[in-house]
Protein backbone atom coordinates (compact mmCIF):
# COMPACT_ATOMS: atom_id res chain seq x y z
CA UNK A 1 0.00 0.00 0.00
CA UNK A 2 1.45 3.39 -0.97
CA UNK A 3 1.60 6.72 1.50
CA UNK A 4 -1.31 8.55 0.65
CA UNK A 5 -0.80 12.75 0.46
CA UNK A 6 -3.20 16.14 0.26
CA UNK A 7 -1.40 18.32 -2.26
CA UNK A 8 -3.92 20.94 -2.85
CA UNK A 9 -7.79 21.72 -1.62
CA UNK A 10 -10.68 24.36 -2.58
CA UNK A 11 -13.85 25.59 -1.07
CA UNK A 12 -16.32 28.50 -1.84
CA UNK A 13 -17.88 30.30 1.20
CA UNK A 14 -21.25 28.13 2.19
CA UNK A 15 -23.85 30.27 1.68
CA UNK A 16 -27.20 30.71 0.03
CA UNK A 17 -25.91 30.46 -3.74
CA UNK A 18 -29.01 31.15 -5.44
CA UNK A 19 -27.11 32.33 -8.41
CA UNK A 20 -24.62 29.10 -9.24
CA UNK A 21 -26.18 25.39 -10.10
CA UNK A 22 -24.24 22.21 -8.55
CA UNK A 23 -22.64 21.63 -11.24
CA UNK A 24 -21.13 25.46 -11.13
CA UNK A 25 -20.69 25.09 -7.10
CA UNK A 26 -18.22 21.78 -7.90
CA UNK A 27 -16.72 23.09 -10.63
CA UNK A 28 -15.16 26.56 -8.87
CA UNK A 29 -13.87 24.05 -5.64
CA UNK A 30 -12.71 21.79 -8.05
CA UNK A 31 -10.73 24.26 -9.65
CA UNK A 32 -9.96 25.89 -7.00
CA UNK A 33 -7.68 22.72 -5.24
CA UNK A 34 -6.64 21.40 -8.68
CA UNK A 35 -4.77 25.10 -8.87
CA UNK A 36 -3.73 24.70 -5.18
CA UNK A 37 -2.01 21.56 -6.08
CA UNK A 38 -0.43 22.94 -9.67
CA UNK A 39 -2.19 19.84 -11.20
CA UNK A 40 -4.02 19.38 -14.55
CA UNK A 41 -4.94 16.18 -15.21
CA UNK A 42 -6.61 13.59 -12.58
CA UNK A 43 -7.04 10.09 -12.82
CA UNK A 44 -10.03 10.15 -10.86
CA UNK A 45 -13.28 12.50 -9.58
CA UNK A 46 -15.38 11.24 -6.37
CA UNK A 47 -18.19 13.70 -5.37
CA UNK A 48 -19.43 13.22 -2.01
CA UNK A 49 -23.28 14.32 -1.99
CA UNK A 50 -26.55 13.20 -0.37
CA UNK A 51 -29.21 14.61 -1.82
CA UNK A 52 -28.69 16.41 -5.12
CA UNK A 53 -31.94 14.25 -6.38
CA UNK A 54 -34.23 15.04 -4.14
CA UNK A 55 -33.27 18.62 -3.67
CA UNK A 56 -31.33 19.73 -6.96
CA UNK A 57 -33.43 17.67 -9.07
CA UNK A 58 -29.92 16.34 -10.78
CA UNK A 59 -28.32 12.81 -10.46
CA UNK A 60 -25.61 11.55 -12.14
CA UNK A 61 -22.67 14.05 -10.50
CA UNK A 62 -19.61 12.78 -11.33
CA UNK A 63 -20.03 12.90 -15.20
CA UNK A 64 -22.07 16.04 -14.94
CA UNK A 65 -19.51 17.82 -12.94
CA UNK A 66 -16.47 16.29 -14.71
CA UNK A 67 -17.32 17.25 -18.15
CA UNK A 68 -18.65 20.87 -16.81
CA UNK A 69 -14.77 21.04 -15.15
CA UNK A 70 -13.44 20.01 -18.34
CA UNK A 71 -12.53 16.61 -17.54
CA UNK A 72 -14.43 14.52 -19.98
CA UNK A 73 -12.90 11.34 -20.33
CA UNK A 74 -11.91 10.59 -16.50
CA UNK A 75 -13.01 8.17 -14.30
CA UNK A 76 -16.02 9.93 -12.13
CA UNK A 77 -18.59 8.67 -9.83
CA UNK A 78 -20.91 9.85 -6.79
CA UNK A 79 -20.69 8.54 -3.31
CA UNK A 80 -23.28 8.73 -0.95
CA UNK A 81 -23.69 8.08 2.58
CA UNK A 82 -26.33 10.57 4.11
CA UNK A 83 -23.95 13.69 5.99
CA UNK A 84 -21.33 11.61 5.61
CA UNK A 85 -21.34 11.62 2.09
CA UNK A 86 -18.09 14.26 2.07
CA UNK A 87 -15.86 12.10 4.23
CA UNK A 88 -16.85 8.59 2.23
CA UNK A 89 -15.81 10.40 -0.76
CA UNK A 90 -12.09 11.05 0.48
CA UNK A 91 -12.08 7.60 1.89
CA UNK A 92 -12.67 6.26 -1.41
CA UNK A 93 -10.21 8.30 -3.59
CA UNK A 94 -7.58 7.51 -0.48
CA UNK A 95 -8.18 3.77 -1.25
CA UNK A 96 -7.71 4.34 -5.06
CA UNK A 97 -4.19 6.20 -4.13
CA UNK A 98 -2.77 3.96 -1.81
CA UNK A 99 -4.17 0.84 -3.81
CA UNK A 100 -1.35 1.91 -6.62
CA UNK A 101 -4.59 2.16 -9.29
CA UNK A 102 -4.70 6.23 -9.11
CA UNK A 103 -2.05 9.00 -8.99
CA UNK A 104 -3.93 12.15 -8.94
CA UNK A 105 -7.61 11.97 -7.41
CA UNK A 106 -10.06 14.75 -6.59
CA UNK A 107 -12.70 14.16 -4.08
CA UNK A 108 -15.07 16.37 -3.23
CA UNK A 109 -17.81 16.93 -1.27
CA UNK A 110 -20.92 19.31 -2.90
CA UNK A 111 -24.61 20.57 -1.83
CA UNK A 112 -27.02 22.06 -3.12
CA UNK A 113 -30.00 22.29 -0.60
CA UNK A 114 -31.30 26.37 -1.19
CA UNK A 115 -33.27 25.74 -4.42
CA UNK A 116 -36.08 23.78 -1.66
CA UNK A 117 -38.77 24.64 0.76
CA UNK A 118 -38.44 24.33 4.23
CA UNK A 119 -40.69 20.96 4.68
CA UNK A 120 -38.94 19.19 1.40
CA UNK A 121 -35.49 20.18 2.67
CA UNK A 122 -36.58 18.38 6.26
CA UNK A 123 -38.07 15.76 4.53
CA UNK A 124 -35.17 15.35 2.40
CA UNK A 125 -32.76 15.20 5.73
CA UNK A 126 -35.08 12.34 7.04
CA UNK A 127 -34.09 9.76 4.25
CA UNK A 128 -30.79 9.77 6.38
CA UNK A 129 -32.95 8.02 8.73
CA UNK A 130 -34.87 4.81 8.42
CA UNK A 131 -37.61 5.27 5.72
CA UNK A 132 -40.03 3.06 7.34
CA UNK A 133 -40.15 3.05 11.03
CA UNK A 134 -38.89 6.64 11.87
CA UNK A 135 -39.46 8.83 8.71
CA UNK A 136 -42.83 7.15 8.31
CA UNK A 137 -43.78 8.62 11.83
CA UNK A 138 -43.45 12.33 11.49
CA UNK A 139 -39.79 12.51 12.45
CA UNK A 140 -37.30 14.66 11.51
CA UNK A 141 -33.73 14.51 11.43
CA UNK A 142 -33.92 17.04 14.38
CA UNK A 143 -36.29 15.16 16.50
CA UNK A 144 -34.04 11.90 16.10
CA UNK A 145 -30.91 13.83 17.63
CA UNK A 146 -33.48 15.33 20.14
CA UNK A 147 -34.33 12.26 21.26
CA UNK A 148 -30.98 11.50 22.11
CA UNK A 149 -30.21 15.32 23.75
CA UNK A 150 -33.39 14.46 25.97
CA UNK A 151 -32.05 11.13 26.76
CA UNK A 152 -28.66 12.23 27.70
CA UNK A 153 -29.97 14.75 30.01
CA UNK A 154 -31.80 12.68 31.90
CA UNK A 155 -29.33 9.85 32.16
CA UNK A 156 -26.30 12.26 33.00
CA UNK A 157 -28.11 15.13 35.05
CA UNK A 158 -27.43 17.96 32.21
CA UNK A 159 -29.48 21.35 31.71
CA UNK A 160 -29.82 22.43 27.87
CA UNK A 161 -27.79 25.87 29.14
CA UNK A 162 -24.67 22.99 29.46
CA UNK A 163 -24.84 22.25 25.70
CA UNK A 164 -24.22 26.15 25.00
CA UNK A 165 -20.85 26.90 24.73
CA UNK A 166 -21.17 23.87 21.58
CA UNK A 167 -22.31 26.75 20.02
CA UNK A 168 -20.60 29.86 21.17
CA UNK A 169 -17.17 28.11 20.80
CA UNK A 170 -18.28 27.43 17.26
CA UNK A 171 -19.47 31.04 16.52
CA UNK A 172 -16.65 32.57 17.94
CA UNK A 173 -14.72 30.94 15.27
CA UNK A 174 -16.69 31.40 12.50
CA UNK A 175 -16.02 34.99 12.90
CA UNK A 176 -11.87 34.42 11.45
CA UNK A 177 -13.20 32.30 8.68
CA UNK A 178 -13.91 33.88 5.55
CA UNK A 179 -16.23 30.66 4.06
CA UNK A 180 -18.23 30.50 6.95
CA UNK A 181 -22.15 31.27 6.82
CA UNK A 182 -22.23 32.48 10.04
CA UNK A 183 -19.58 35.33 11.20
CA UNK A 184 -21.10 36.93 14.31
CA UNK A 185 -20.82 35.82 17.33
CA UNK A 186 -23.63 34.69 19.65
CA UNK A 187 -24.06 35.00 23.14
CA UNK A 188 -25.79 32.72 26.17
CA UNK A 189 -28.38 34.95 26.61
CA UNK A 190 -29.21 33.92 22.68
CA UNK A 191 -28.80 30.70 22.80
CA UNK A 192 -31.06 30.24 25.72
CA UNK A 193 -33.82 31.87 24.07
CA UNK A 194 -33.41 30.61 20.64
CA UNK A 195 -36.79 29.23 18.75
CA UNK A 196 -37.65 25.43 19.33
CA UNK A 197 -37.44 23.36 16.31
CA UNK A 198 -38.10 19.95 17.94
CA UNK A 199 -37.62 20.55 21.72
CA UNK A 200 -35.02 20.60 23.84
CA UNK A 201 -33.30 21.46 20.31
CA UNK A 202 -33.42 24.72 19.19
CA UNK A 203 -32.00 26.96 16.43
CA UNK A 204 -28.15 27.53 18.02
CA UNK A 205 -27.78 23.70 18.82
CA UNK A 206 -28.51 23.48 15.26
CA UNK A 207 -26.70 23.58 12.21
CA UNK A 208 -27.77 25.67 9.28
CA UNK A 209 -29.13 24.33 5.99
CA UNK A 210 -26.50 25.47 3.30
CA UNK A 211 -24.99 25.35 -0.05
CA UNK A 212 -21.58 24.63 -0.72
CA UNK A 213 -18.17 22.62 -2.54
CA UNK A 214 -15.46 21.84 -1.05
CA UNK A 215 -12.44 19.55 -3.03
CA UNK A 216 -8.92 18.38 -2.02
CA UNK A 217 -6.46 16.52 -4.58
CA UNK A 218 -4.47 13.09 -3.48
CA UNK A 219 -1.20 12.13 -4.50
CA UNK A 220 1.11 9.37 -3.69
CA UNK A 221 3.44 10.94 -0.86
CA UNK A 222 6.55 9.90 -2.82
CA UNK A 223 5.84 12.49 -5.17
CA UNK A 224 3.25 15.19 -3.32
CA UNK A 225 6.53 17.26 -2.82
CA UNK A 226 6.42 17.92 -6.61
CA UNK A 227 3.68 19.51 -6.25
CA UNK A 228 3.28 21.31 -3.36
CA UNK A 229 5.27 23.25 -0.65
CA UNK A 230 3.55 22.05 2.27
CA UNK A 231 1.71 18.11 1.73
CA UNK A 232 -0.13 17.12 4.00
CA UNK A 233 -0.17 13.32 4.66
CA UNK A 234 -3.13 11.23 5.30
CA UNK A 235 -2.16 9.08 8.05
CA UNK A 236 -5.45 7.25 8.53
CA UNK A 237 -8.55 6.87 7.06
CA UNK A 238 -11.38 4.62 8.38
CA UNK A 239 -15.39 3.99 7.36
CA UNK A 240 -17.60 2.18 10.38
CA UNK A 241 -21.22 1.43 10.38
CA UNK A 242 -23.78 1.09 12.96
CA UNK A 243 -27.32 0.50 12.53
CA UNK A 244 -29.66 3.47 10.42
CA UNK A 245 -32.35 3.62 13.32
CA UNK A 246 -31.65 4.53 17.06
CA UNK A 247 -34.42 2.16 17.76
CA UNK A 248 -32.02 -0.77 17.02
CA UNK A 249 -28.78 0.40 18.38
CA UNK A 250 -27.64 -1.81 21.66
CA UNK A 251 -26.72 1.56 23.48
CA UNK A 252 -28.45 4.78 21.86
CA UNK A 253 -26.01 7.06 23.65
CA UNK A 254 -23.17 5.44 22.40
CA UNK A 255 -21.92 6.41 19.32
CA UNK A 256 -20.55 2.83 18.45
CA UNK A 257 -19.61 3.38 14.89
CA UNK A 258 -17.96 6.59 16.17
CA UNK A 259 -15.60 4.68 18.15
CA UNK A 260 -14.99 2.18 15.97
CA UNK A 261 -14.00 4.25 13.15
CA UNK A 262 -12.30 6.33 15.46
CA UNK A 263 -9.90 3.15 17.61
CA UNK A 264 -9.54 2.13 13.28
CA UNK A 265 -8.23 5.56 12.80
CA UNK A 266 -5.88 5.69 15.75
CA UNK A 267 -4.75 2.38 15.28
CA UNK A 268 -3.77 2.91 11.75
CA UNK A 269 -1.87 6.00 12.37
CA UNK A 270 -0.52 4.16 15.64
CA UNK A 271 -1.30 7.07 17.68
CA UNK A 272 -3.68 7.46 20.96
CA UNK A 273 -6.65 10.35 20.90
CA UNK A 274 -4.06 12.05 23.19
CA UNK A 275 -1.50 12.46 20.47
CA UNK A 276 -4.14 14.91 18.30
CA UNK A 277 -3.64 18.26 18.66
CA UNK A 278 -7.02 19.52 17.52
CA UNK A 279 -10.53 18.00 16.11
CA UNK A 280 -13.26 19.02 13.37
CA UNK A 281 -15.92 17.21 15.10
CA UNK A 282 -19.77 16.61 13.31
CA UNK A 283 -21.35 19.29 15.20
CA UNK A 284 -25.10 19.13 13.42
CA UNK A 285 -26.31 19.55 16.61
CA UNK A 286 -24.59 20.17 20.32
CA UNK A 287 -25.50 17.05 21.53
CA UNK A 288 -23.21 14.97 18.53
CA UNK A 289 -20.44 17.23 19.71
CA UNK A 290 -20.86 15.63 22.89
CA UNK A 291 -21.63 11.86 21.75
CA UNK A 292 -18.39 12.63 19.43
CA UNK A 293 -15.92 13.42 21.82
CA UNK A 294 -17.38 10.56 23.90
CA UNK A 295 -17.02 7.81 21.27
CA UNK A 296 -13.76 9.54 19.82
CA UNK A 297 -11.73 8.74 23.16
CA UNK A 298 -11.80 12.73 24.17
CA UNK A 299 -14.11 12.47 27.08
CA UNK A 300 -15.58 9.68 29.36
CA UNK A 301 -19.05 8.61 29.10
CA UNK A 302 -21.14 11.59 30.17
CA UNK A 303 -18.78 13.53 30.11
CA UNK A 304 -18.40 15.35 26.51
CA UNK A 305 -20.32 18.21 28.01
CA UNK A 306 -17.94 19.12 30.53
CA UNK A 307 -14.96 20.00 27.80
CA UNK A 308 -17.44 22.59 26.56
CA UNK A 309 -18.22 23.50 30.07
CA UNK A 310 -14.37 23.82 31.05
CA UNK A 311 -13.00 25.75 27.88
CA UNK A 312 -10.99 22.45 26.71
CA UNK A 313 -12.36 23.04 22.89
CA UNK A 314 -11.57 26.71 22.55
CA UNK A 315 -8.43 27.48 19.88
CA UNK A 316 -6.38 28.01 23.14
CA UNK A 317 -7.74 24.67 24.89
CA UNK A 318 -5.86 21.47 25.04
CA UNK A 319 -8.96 20.24 22.38
CA UNK A 320 -9.86 22.85 20.04
CA UNK A 321 -12.50 21.72 17.99
CA UNK A 322 -14.39 23.04 15.05
CA UNK A 323 -11.75 25.50 14.48
CA UNK A 324 -13.21 27.32 11.69
CA UNK A 325 -16.64 27.37 12.95
CA UNK A 326 -17.87 23.95 12.50
CA UNK A 327 -20.70 23.01 10.47
CA UNK A 328 -22.97 24.98 13.54
CA UNK A 329 -20.84 28.35 11.73
CA UNK A 330 -19.62 27.40 9.36
CA UNK A 331 -22.93 26.18 8.08
CA UNK A 332 -23.72 22.08 7.27
CA UNK A 333 -24.56 21.26 3.26
CA UNK A 334 -24.86 18.05 4.17
CA UNK A 335 -23.01 15.85 1.62
CA UNK A 336 -19.85 18.37 1.42
CA UNK A 337 -19.92 18.90 4.79
CA UNK A 338 -16.89 16.04 4.95
CA UNK A 339 -14.68 17.87 2.88
CA UNK A 340 -14.92 21.16 4.36
CA UNK A 341 -13.17 19.28 7.64
CA UNK A 342 -10.96 17.72 5.70
CA UNK A 343 -10.29 21.01 3.72
CA UNK A 344 -9.93 23.22 6.90
CA UNK A 345 -7.71 20.78 9.19
CA UNK A 346 -5.17 21.02 6.03
CA UNK A 347 -5.72 24.76 6.23
CA UNK A 348 -4.95 24.59 10.09
CA UNK A 349 -1.52 21.85 9.49
CA UNK A 350 -0.54 24.26 7.05
CA UNK A 351 -0.57 27.08 8.91
CA UNK A 352 -3.23 29.03 6.36
CA UNK A 353 -5.70 29.33 8.94
CA UNK A 354 -5.24 32.82 9.36
CA UNK A 355 -7.05 34.70 12.66
CA UNK A 356 -8.14 30.84 13.64
CA UNK A 357 -4.28 29.77 13.10
CA UNK A 358 -3.85 27.10 16.27
CA UNK A 359 -0.69 26.89 17.35
CA UNK A 360 1.73 23.83 17.08
CA UNK A 361 -0.58 22.32 15.43
CA UNK A 362 0.98 18.60 14.13
CA UNK A 363 -1.97 16.31 14.24
CA UNK A 364 -5.94 16.82 13.27
CA UNK A 365 -8.37 14.84 13.13
CA UNK A 366 -11.74 14.96 11.31
CA UNK A 367 -15.17 12.74 12.08
CA UNK A 368 -17.91 13.19 9.50
CA UNK A 369 -20.83 11.34 10.95
CA UNK A 370 -24.15 10.11 8.62
CA UNK A 371 -27.19 9.89 9.76
CA UNK A 372 -27.45 10.06 13.49
CA UNK A 373 -24.22 7.77 13.72
CA UNK A 374 -24.90 5.42 11.15
CA UNK A 375 -21.94 5.80 8.74
CA UNK A 376 -18.64 7.23 10.69
CA UNK A 377 -15.40 8.49 8.87
CA UNK A 378 -12.85 9.17 10.54
CA UNK A 379 -9.77 11.22 9.20
CA UNK A 380 -6.31 11.73 10.91
CA UNK A 381 -4.18 14.36 8.78
CA UNK A 382 -0.37 15.30 9.49
CA UNK A 383 2.36 18.32 8.15
CA UNK A 384 5.01 16.79 6.30
CA UNK A 385 8.18 18.73 8.14
CA UNK B 1 -46.87 6.99 0.05
CA UNK B 2 -46.45 4.13 -2.64
CA UNK B 3 -49.69 1.91 -1.88
CA UNK B 4 -47.18 -1.43 -1.93
CA UNK B 5 -45.02 -0.25 0.16
CA UNK B 6 -48.19 0.96 2.63
CA UNK B 7 -49.57 -2.78 2.31
CA UNK B 8 -46.01 -4.11 2.61
CA UNK B 9 -45.87 -3.28 6.59
CA UNK B 10 -49.46 -3.19 7.11
CA UNK B 11 -49.19 -5.84 10.02
CA UNK B 12 -46.39 -4.41 11.52
CA UNK B 13 -48.21 -0.81 12.07
CA UNK B 14 -51.56 -2.46 12.48
CA UNK B 15 -50.85 -5.19 14.66
CA UNK B 16 -47.02 -4.87 16.78
CA UNK B 17 -45.65 -7.86 15.17
CA UNK B 18 -41.79 -8.53 15.10
CA UNK B 19 -39.89 -11.70 15.19
CA UNK B 20 -38.85 -14.13 17.60
CA UNK B 21 -35.43 -15.58 17.47
CA UNK B 22 -35.75 -19.54 17.22
CA UNK B 23 -32.10 -19.71 18.25
CA UNK B 24 -31.37 -17.28 21.07
CA UNK B 25 -35.29 -15.93 22.09
CA UNK B 26 -34.77 -12.35 21.27
CA UNK B 27 -37.78 -10.25 20.48
CA UNK B 28 -37.49 -8.17 17.61
CA UNK B 29 -39.00 -5.03 16.27
CA UNK B 30 -39.28 -3.71 13.56
CA UNK B 31 -38.71 -7.40 11.67
CA UNK B 32 -35.28 -7.36 9.88
CA UNK B 33 -34.67 -11.30 9.63
CA UNK B 34 -31.62 -11.70 10.90
CA UNK B 35 -31.46 -11.77 14.72
CA UNK B 36 -29.06 -8.51 15.79
CA UNK B 37 -28.29 -10.67 19.14
CA UNK B 38 -26.74 -13.65 17.59
CA UNK B 39 -26.46 -12.56 13.61
CA UNK B 40 -28.62 -15.78 12.79
CA UNK B 41 -31.67 -16.22 10.95
CA UNK B 42 -35.28 -14.98 12.58
CA UNK B 43 -37.87 -15.52 10.82
CA UNK B 44 -40.95 -16.21 13.19
CA UNK B 45 -43.87 -13.81 13.78
CA UNK B 46 -44.19 -12.48 16.89
CA UNK B 47 -46.81 -10.19 18.51
CA UNK B 48 -46.42 -7.40 20.96
CA UNK B 49 -48.56 -6.59 23.53
CA UNK B 50 -47.89 -2.85 22.83
CA UNK B 51 -47.15 -2.21 26.47
CA UNK B 52 -44.20 0.14 27.59
CA UNK B 53 -42.39 3.21 28.85
CA UNK B 54 -41.30 6.50 27.53
CA UNK B 55 -37.24 6.30 26.97
CA UNK B 56 -37.12 9.27 25.47
CA UNK B 57 -39.04 12.25 23.62
CA UNK B 58 -39.27 15.17 21.23
CA UNK B 59 -41.95 17.80 20.67
CA UNK B 60 -41.91 18.87 16.71
CA UNK B 61 -41.98 22.26 15.56
CA UNK B 62 -40.41 22.09 12.58
CA UNK B 63 -42.07 19.11 10.49
CA UNK B 64 -41.15 17.46 7.33
CA UNK B 65 -43.47 17.72 4.45
CA UNK B 66 -46.70 15.63 4.88
CA UNK B 67 -46.56 16.17 8.43
CA UNK B 68 -46.93 20.49 8.77
CA UNK B 69 -50.88 20.62 9.47
CA UNK B 70 -50.04 18.52 12.66
CA UNK B 71 -47.55 20.80 14.55
CA UNK B 72 -46.66 20.29 17.22
CA UNK B 73 -46.97 16.58 17.82
CA UNK B 74 -44.47 14.73 20.16
CA UNK B 75 -42.63 11.94 18.91
CA UNK B 76 -40.66 9.01 21.08
CA UNK B 77 -38.52 6.52 21.79
CA UNK B 78 -40.81 3.87 23.70
CA UNK B 79 -39.19 0.64 25.37
CA UNK B 80 -41.27 -2.06 24.85
CA UNK B 81 -42.16 -4.71 27.95
CA UNK B 82 -40.98 -7.36 25.29
CA UNK B 83 -37.29 -5.40 25.23
CA UNK B 84 -36.75 -3.59 21.74
CA UNK B 85 -37.01 -0.01 21.65
CA UNK B 86 -39.74 1.48 19.23
CA UNK B 87 -40.50 4.95 17.72
CA UNK B 88 -43.58 6.16 17.69
CA UNK B 89 -46.22 9.23 17.87
CA UNK B 90 -47.35 9.79 21.42
CA UNK B 91 -51.35 10.78 21.87
CA UNK B 92 -53.86 11.49 24.16
CA UNK B 93 -51.23 13.60 26.30
CA UNK B 94 -49.99 17.17 26.86
CA UNK B 95 -46.47 17.54 25.49
CA UNK B 96 -46.01 18.91 29.63
CA UNK B 97 -47.26 15.72 30.76
CA UNK B 98 -44.91 13.42 29.40
CA UNK B 99 -42.13 12.57 31.35
CA UNK B 100 -39.26 9.32 30.39
CA UNK B 101 -40.36 6.21 32.14
CA UNK B 102 -44.10 6.92 31.83
CA UNK B 103 -46.13 3.99 31.13
CA UNK B 104 -47.58 3.49 28.13
CA UNK B 105 -49.48 1.34 25.30
CA UNK B 106 -50.47 1.17 21.87
CA UNK B 107 -53.44 2.43 20.04
CA UNK B 108 -53.99 2.67 16.35
CA UNK B 109 -54.66 6.13 14.73
CA UNK B 110 -54.17 7.93 11.93
CA UNK B 111 -50.72 8.90 10.90
CA UNK B 112 -51.02 11.44 8.39
CA UNK B 113 -53.33 12.08 5.59
CA UNK B 114 -51.07 11.30 1.45
CA UNK B 115 -51.56 14.44 -0.02
CA UNK B 116 -52.06 12.94 -3.29
CA UNK B 117 -54.19 10.36 -3.31
CA UNK B 118 -56.25 11.20 -0.14
CA UNK B 119 -54.89 7.80 1.60
CA UNK B 120 -55.03 7.79 5.26
CA UNK B 121 -52.24 6.35 6.77
CA UNK B 122 -52.79 4.54 10.12
CA UNK B 123 -49.89 3.06 12.53
CA UNK B 124 -49.23 2.54 15.99
CA UNK B 125 -49.27 5.51 18.09
CA UNK B 126 -48.48 5.09 22.13
CA UNK B 127 -50.72 6.93 24.59
CA UNK B 128 -50.37 6.65 28.28
CA UNK B 129 -51.73 3.70 30.15
CA UNK B 130 -55.39 4.64 31.43
CA UNK B 131 -55.94 3.34 34.75
CA UNK B 132 -58.46 0.39 34.49
CA UNK B 133 -61.84 1.06 36.01
CA UNK B 134 -63.81 -0.97 38.66
CA UNK B 135 -67.18 -1.85 38.25
ZN1 LIG C 1 -30.84 -14.58 18.02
Amino acid sequence: MRDVSIIGVGQIPVAEHWDKSIREMGYLALSAAMRNAKVTVLDALYVGNMLSGELARQEHLGALIADFSGLRGVEAVKIEAACASGGAAMRMGYMAVASGLCNFVAVMGVEKMTDQQGPDITAGLAMAADGDYEALHGLSFVSINALLMRRYMHEYGYTKGDFANFAINAHANGVGNPNAMFRAPITFKAFSEAKSVADPINLLDSSPIADGAACAILAPTAIASEFSDKPIRVRASSIATDTVSLHDRREPLWLEAAALSASRAYDMAGVRASDISFFELHDAFTIMSALSLEAAGFAARGHGVRMAQDGSIGRTGKLPITTMGGLKARGHPVGATGMYQIAEVALQLREEAGPNQIANASLGMAQNIGGSGATVVTTILERIK
Amino acid sequence: MEVSRFWRTTKQRYQLIGEVCGHCGTKIFPPRDVCPSCDLEAKTPFEFGGKGEVFSYSTIHQAPAGFEKYVPYTVALVKLEEGPLITAQLTDVDECDVKIGMPVEMVTRALREDGERGMLIYSYKFRPVMESKSI
